[in-house]
């Protein structure tokens, strides 16, 4: 051994494991027929409320379980368990978002044969849950009212990786300065598939367009 | 946010490259981190320290190169720089279509390590 610093090639992607552990969970989920969805958005922004509604919604036609990170409480999963729908409690024990392998280990707990969709409220958090793949099909976000027009520009990345984009608290936009049509050209510039539908969980305003496009989606993933 | 997760990983991956080389120590790790991601270098260095302690990487250095935000143009296909900053207005730069998909800016990326 020499003490001549010398240079050894690495070349290796960080994520790449959680990258391989996502791809392999959606290639299990797909055998098994289990449509999964990662919903994302910041804390307060109406998650669970509209997990309810969306389930609400779609409950005659698909069977949900829903998946939920929390850092350390479990009043989540207890407001879905109590609509009669099978959840899993993930506590992340501070960590700020899901990775593929939490997601595995929770989908692991629900009966993944007697479910046709599963949804992932993911740790409410717009910037870490945007790094990391759960393995979902489809990632879904919410940006609510009150949260303001700006967010697309303060947080880019959770605004290019989500597929849907939820306006949450439409019914707040008589009270607020949220200029709609701006934040929608600042969405589209980051990401022109960007599907964005406006909803109040609240009212349910909304709910029922959000819905369709997430069966017609579903029905496409499980071949029926 | 989600540096520490990010930096155990490093270690894992610098700890398992080091391991069929006969080395003493690992000096520096250089790592390209995708302008997009919100790490932030101070705190990855910081939990390196920590983890590291003990292992061959220990007080090694991370070196950071951001690495730039590439833009493809929906419209026609060229691909192009930009800041972070812009990226809420950016506009192709050969025929100003706004509508634009992004190729890259975040990559987390252990590119090569010194050691001794």
């Amino acid at each position: 051994m020499s003490d001549a610093v010398k240079l050894i090639e690495v070349k290796e992607e960080i994520q790449a494991d959680n990258a391989r552990v996502a791809d392999g969970l959606r290639a299990q989920l797909a055998e098994k027929r289990t449509f999964l969805v990662n919903l994302m958005s910041a804390p307060g922004a109406g998650k669970t409320r509209t997990i309810l509604r969306t389930i609400e919604a779609l409950r005659d036609r698909w069977r949900f379980g829903v998946l939920e990170a929390d850092i350390d409480s479990t009043v989540d999963a207890e407001r879905v368990a109590a609509v009669g729908i099978a959840a899993v409690q993930l506590r992340t024990g501070g960590f700020c978002h899901l990775d593929a392998s939490m997601v595995a280990k929770g989908l692991a707990a629900l009966d993944l044969d007697s479910l046709d969709a599963v949804i992932i409220e993911n740790v409410g958090n717009l910037v870490c849950p945007a790094e990391f793949d759960t393995g979902a099909v489809k990632n879904v976000m919410i940006l609510s009212v009150p949260e303001g027009d700006d967010k697309p520009l303060k947080y880019p990345l959770m605004f290019t990786v989500s597929d849907v984009l939820l306006v949450n608290k439409i019914d707040y936009l008589p009270f607020s300065d949220f200029d709609l049509e701006a934040m929608r050209e600042r969405v589209l510039r980051l990401n022109p598939r960007m599907q964005i539908f406006e909803i109040s969980a609240k009212t349910g305003q909304g709910v029922d367009q959000w819905a369709a496009w997430l069966d017609g989606e579903a029905r496409r993933f499980l071949g029926n | 946010m989600h540096e520490l997760p990010i930096t155990e990983r490093i270690l894992e991956i610098v700890l398992k490259h080091a391991s069929g080389h006969q080395i003493r120590k690992i000096v520096r790790i250089h790592l390209a981190i995708g302008a997009l991601s919100d790490l932030e270098g101070e705190w990855i260095q910081r939990y390196f320290d920590y983890l590291s302690r003990g292992t061959l990487a220990e007080n090694a250095e991370l070196a950071i190169r951001p690495a730039p935000i590439v833009l493809r143009c929906a419209s026609c296909s060229r691909s192009f720089e930009i800041t972070r900053d812009e990226l809420g207005h950016a506009r192709c730069s050969a025929c100003t279509e706004s509508r634009v998909e992004l190729v890259s800016g975040r990559e987390y990326l252990i590119e090569n390590m010194e050691v001794m």
